[in-house]
């Protein structure tokens, strides 16, 4: 384990830093690092933590808002959400990992993001995720999925917050290289909000939590790098969760955060030590001192090297007021976690790490965080997708919706949520399926958190900039369909390798989508994580990308939860068509499921009318008038009837459309800003509408039990059901 | 009615729990850290739900050692009333305050769904609001909720009437084995027992989460009003 190793260029490439960045640290160094500091470089410069691909296209994002109180740079978002409460929330990923080892990669995913939202004080109230997974028809596809299900359930239900919502794809690009996105949002006080910056020189740092192990060294390095063939053999770098240790450090940390012993605090997440205790001195403009004798550890004769890059898991860092460290250690201990005093803050402005009496680490601070690389990679901005020619239906419209109600990115998804505990907590207003977003309570008020994850991979590989504005669009109106105004939005931007250009092309092109669509919907983005290199080296040298995946968790707040409506069809009322209809099937689940073609253009993103409908939506939610809502998205206007029918069991005749437009178009086209609503009188609603410059048009009337095409064609909700709870049970208990 | 709720350390179903109590009785109920042992003034004592220990032993045989769980013998010895829900009732069942076990769920996966239950036994202070045979609605959460017992003790619980609840579905018919009805293949179905005196009730389902129209009905709130009927002084 202590063999002597020199210290080079080779061993810093083998860590992942460029010739280039490793003649930067030696400058800074101003001689050779040790292998501690080396490591310290490596994990702090790497992609991961650096963010030194992303971060000259992130600042262009609108992240500012008048109800917006910590934005990114935080370990999480917070916003006011009323009565002196704010959320606190984040999305982030957990890719590598979780193809490596499904469970324990989607598990501690869930247990880090998390505690990116407690160490900010907040207790945390639900979970969602977005998952992408490759080809159903992929064998190794049914493993990936059962490990992160049972991931996501086993931690999350452990912990007891609730998983309330959530998103999942399949498709081949995902093949070698799942996505695994997971959220959690938390409640605060917003005069009891943590933050990291560390403050007051000869303060005690604390560490509190489980003890650090040999587990998840150098998990940022390999986060940062392509997948080979030799991927499975790094699961030694896959760190392994304990919800129980978590769970009790929530309660912990909570019990602490009442008092006032704590100055700063910071959970050890992706570089484990070393970027919480870089991080909290960095911020802070302090240096800081570390005595690695002390830290808890799981194991003997662990170097400095190993701690100092450890990830292990359920750990967290603290500057506490010196006059409180008793009362934190009771608290600790009656929860039976481990504390330790292992180091203090110091004013020289470095980072020095001593073991077993030796000098393991000196590292400048400022120039550690200032000099980080930052890239500005060479790009080539997307061609612009061909439009789609004429195409044809080549069965019924009753054969085709069956046949898009079962398909994979379609099809029920209760079997997964059946495995996540969804209403712990006692406030779940609306559990996943019963409307566009989850309805969490905030408890003791009558404000209600409407949360949703969204994103269309397949419209940002044609059109990047579109997919990117559709994205944060389609969360805006899941929001917006419950009754809900839509706050601020968490991104997790999933991409492939930045050093190729048309990624990098992507990658910008989609940040600008996004950018526009945040800023036009009041939408401002307030945490995120970007995760690249999502690209796996085939036998053969090729290497596949991810489809561009920038998914957005978006959360809006209802200020009296009562008046959250769900999607479910109600019976006797007259069903209105929201938005323009042009039948736009480029890139369609119609198109790609029924004729088996991903082609064309994604549909128009018309921001302008994406508000201006949405805002009216909500307006007449809010004053009672639509008792049940749904946004049309994948699927089109067909699928979206059919949903709504299956959501409550209750029927709807269609009108025919009379509009000019092809059938298949019409019922099938996924033109964005629209929604389907039961209304009681479809004329007044109509004609409000039009006052407000909404398309709205009645088409068609609920009851019964059936869904009756304008042909008359007869499908009962029981038929769509079967239909469309086959796909999952089969794929998974086959 | 004085209702405590017991934490050990991996609960996390008591702010559910006491939101349900605090429903019906007005009062906040106390919070009792599994670490104490006085027990003095309380008319129901509640095991919540949750992973104590985080169940890496057997779901509820860490926790059936803790220092409270003396007290909670000697309440139980002098006729007090216990309920226990899904982890509570899996350390009932560790502590041999009820008879048989939970095994892990028949399909081995965690179940997470509203189940319909069908109450068995009348007049008892968990069931008094209900009619033998009525059917209510409640959400189960947990990964190891297959109630078995020895035919002996199956023989008991049923010819003593101590079945408090059975699954069903939602018209009221019990299908042992029919997993839409019988989610977590309990023998018999049974979801919920009680004592022999009838003051101790474990059930798997989570009746706490389903007492407040917001979140969905109301259909679990009879159990804590006939608690609040049966043990008000």
């Amino acid at each position: 384990m202590n063999k002597p190793v020199t210290v080079d260029e080779s061993l810093a490439r083998e860590f992942g830093l460029t010739g280039e960045e490793y003649g930067r640290v030696l400058s800074i160094m101003g001689r050779t690092p040790s292998l501690t500091e080396l490591g310290v470089f490596s994990v702090m410069w790497s992609e991961h933590c650096s963010y030194k691909s992303s971060r000259k296209w992130l600042r262009g994002l609108p992240t500012k808002a008048p109800w917006v109180i910590h934005g990114p740079g935080e370990n999480a978002g917070v916003v006011d959400i009323g009565q002196g409460y704010a959320a606190i929330f984040k999305m982030e990923s957990h890719n590598h990992p979780s193809f490596i080892e499904p469970y324990q990669g989607a598990a501690t995913g869930v247990g880090g993001i998390l505690r990116d939202v407690f160490t900010m004080g907040a207790r945390p109230v639900a979970n969602l995720n977005a998952l992408r997974f490759g080809s159903p028809e992929n064998p190794v596809t049914r493993r990936i999925v059962d490990g992160v299900v049972r991931g996501i359930g086993g931690y999350g239900n452990c912990v007891g917050v609730p998983t309330v919502g959530g998103e999942i794809n399949f498709h081949p690009a995902y093949d070698g290289n799942p996505l695994v996105n997971a959220m959690t949002v938390g409640i605060a006080r917003q005069d009891r909000i943590f933050l990291s910056a560390a403050a007051g020189v000869g303060n005690p740092v604390v560490y509190v939590g489980s003890r650090t192990g040999r587990d998840g060294i150098h998990g940022a390095t390999m986060s940062s790098a392509e997948f080979d063939e030799d991927a499975l053999s790094k699961r030694p770098t896959v760190q392994v969760g304990d919800p129980f240790i978590e769970k009790l450090l929530i309660e912990a940390c909570l019990e602490l955060m009442a008092t006032d012993a704590i100055v700063a605090i910071q959970d050890m997440g992706a570089a484990g030590l070393t970027s919480s205790a870089v991080e909290m001195a960095g911020k802070g403009g302090v240096g800081i001192e570390l005595d690695l004798d002390a830290v808890p550890q799981r194991e003997p004769n662990m170097t400095a090297y190993e701690m100092m890059l450890s990830e292990s898991q359920e750990r967290m860092l603290m500057v506490l007021r010196p006059d409180r460290t008793e009362l934190a250690r009771k608290i600790f201990e009656k929860w039976e976690l481990d504390f330790a005093i292992i180091g203090h803050l110091t004013e020289s402005g470095h980072i020095v790490i001593r073991h077993k009496g030796q000098l393991e680490a000196d590292i400048p601070l400022e120039p550690l965080a200032d000099e980080a690389p930052v890239y500005d990679r060479p790009s080539i901005a997307p061609a612009k997708p061909a439009a789609l020619g004429a195409v044809h239906a080549p069965l019924s419209l009753d054969a085709m919706l069956l046949q898009l109600v079962g398909s994979p990115d379609l099809a029920s998804r209760a079997w997964v949520w059946n495995q996540y505990d969804s209403t712990v907590g006692g406030q779940t207003v609306r559990r996943p399926g019963a409307a566009d977003a989850a309805i969490i309570k905030v408890d003791d008020t009558r404000i209600g958190l409407a949360l949703t994850t969204d994103c269309t991979p397949r419209y940002c590989q044609a059109d990047p900039r579109t997919g990117g504005a559709q994205a944060v669009a389609e969360a805006w109106r899941n929001i917006t369909a419950t009754g809900a105004l839509p706050l601020a939005v968490t991104d997790n931007l999933n991409f492939g390798n930045p050093e190729k250009p048309e990624i990098m092309g992507q990658f910008i092109a989609a940040l600008e989508g996004m950018g526009e669509a945040c800023k036009v919907l009041d939408f401002p983005i307030v945490s995120g994580n970007v995760s690249l290199y999502n690209e796996t080296r085939m036998p053969d040298g090729t290497t596949q990308a991810i489809l561009p995946t920038p998914a957005i968790g978006g959360l809006g707040v209802l200020d009296d939860v009562s008046c959250a409506i769900g999607l479910g069809m109600q019976a006797d009322k007259d069903v209105v068509l929201i938005g323009t209809t042009r039948g736009e099937l480029g890139q369609s689940i119609w198109l790609r499921e029924i004729l088996g073609r991903e082609e064309g253009a994604p549909p128009t993103v018309d921001l302008a009318a994406e508000k201006r409908n949405g805002d009216f939506v909500r307006t007449e939610i809010r004053a009672g008038r639509v008792t049940a809502c749904h946004d049309i998205a994948d699927g089109g206007i067909l699928v979206a009837a059919a949903e709504m029918v299956m959501a409550s069991g209750t029927g709807c005749e269609l009108e025919s459309p009379d509009s000019g437009i092809r059938p298949e178009a019409f019922w099938f086209g996924e033109d964005q800003a629209r929604y389907l609503v039961c209304v009681d009188d479809a004329k007044a609603f109509c004609a409000s509408a039009t006052q407000a410059g909404v398309p709205a048009r009645l088409i068609g009337r609920s009851g019964g039990n059936d869904l009756i095409l304008p042909s008359g064609v007869t499908i009962s909700s029981a038929r769509l059901q079967f239909a469309h709870e086959t796909f999952f049970p089969a794929l998974m208990d086959k | 009615m004085k209702a405590a709720i017991v934490i050990f350390p991996g609960t996390n179903r008591e702010r559910d729990m006491a939101l349900a109590l605090r429903r019906v009785t007005g009062q906040a109920p106390r919070m009792i850290w599994h670490h104490e042992t006085d027990l003095d003034g309380v008319d129901l004592v509640v095991l919540p739900g949750g992973f104590s220990y985080g169940d890496y032993l057997r779901c509820g045989a860490m926790a059936a050692h803790s220092p409270i769980m003396g007290a909670v013998r000697d309440f139980a010895a002098s006729g007090g009333h216990i309920l226990g829900v899904c982890n509570g009732f899996q350390i009932l069942t560790e502590s041999n305050l009820l008879p048989g076990a939970l095994l892990r769920n028949a399909d081995l996966r965690f179940l997470s769904q509203d189940c319909h239950l069908r109450v068995e036994v009348e007049g008892t202070p968990f069931t008094r609001r209900w009619k033998k045979g009525d059917i209510f609605r409640t959400p189960l959460a947990h990964g190891d909720g297959n109630y078995t017992a020895d035919a002996t003790t199956l023989a008991m619980l049923e010819g003593e009437g101590r079945v408090a609840f059975r699954y069903a579905d939602a018209k009221g018919h019990v299908h042992a084995d029919d997993r839409a009805s019988n989610p977590n293949g309990s023998v018999n179905s049974i979801a919920g027992i009680l004592s022999e005196n009838k003051r101790i009730c474990g059930m798997m389902p989570h009746p706490e989460d389903l007492v407040d129209p917001l979140m969905g009905g109301e259909d679990g709130l009879p159990l804590f009003e006939g608690l609040v009927e049966a043990l008000v002084r």
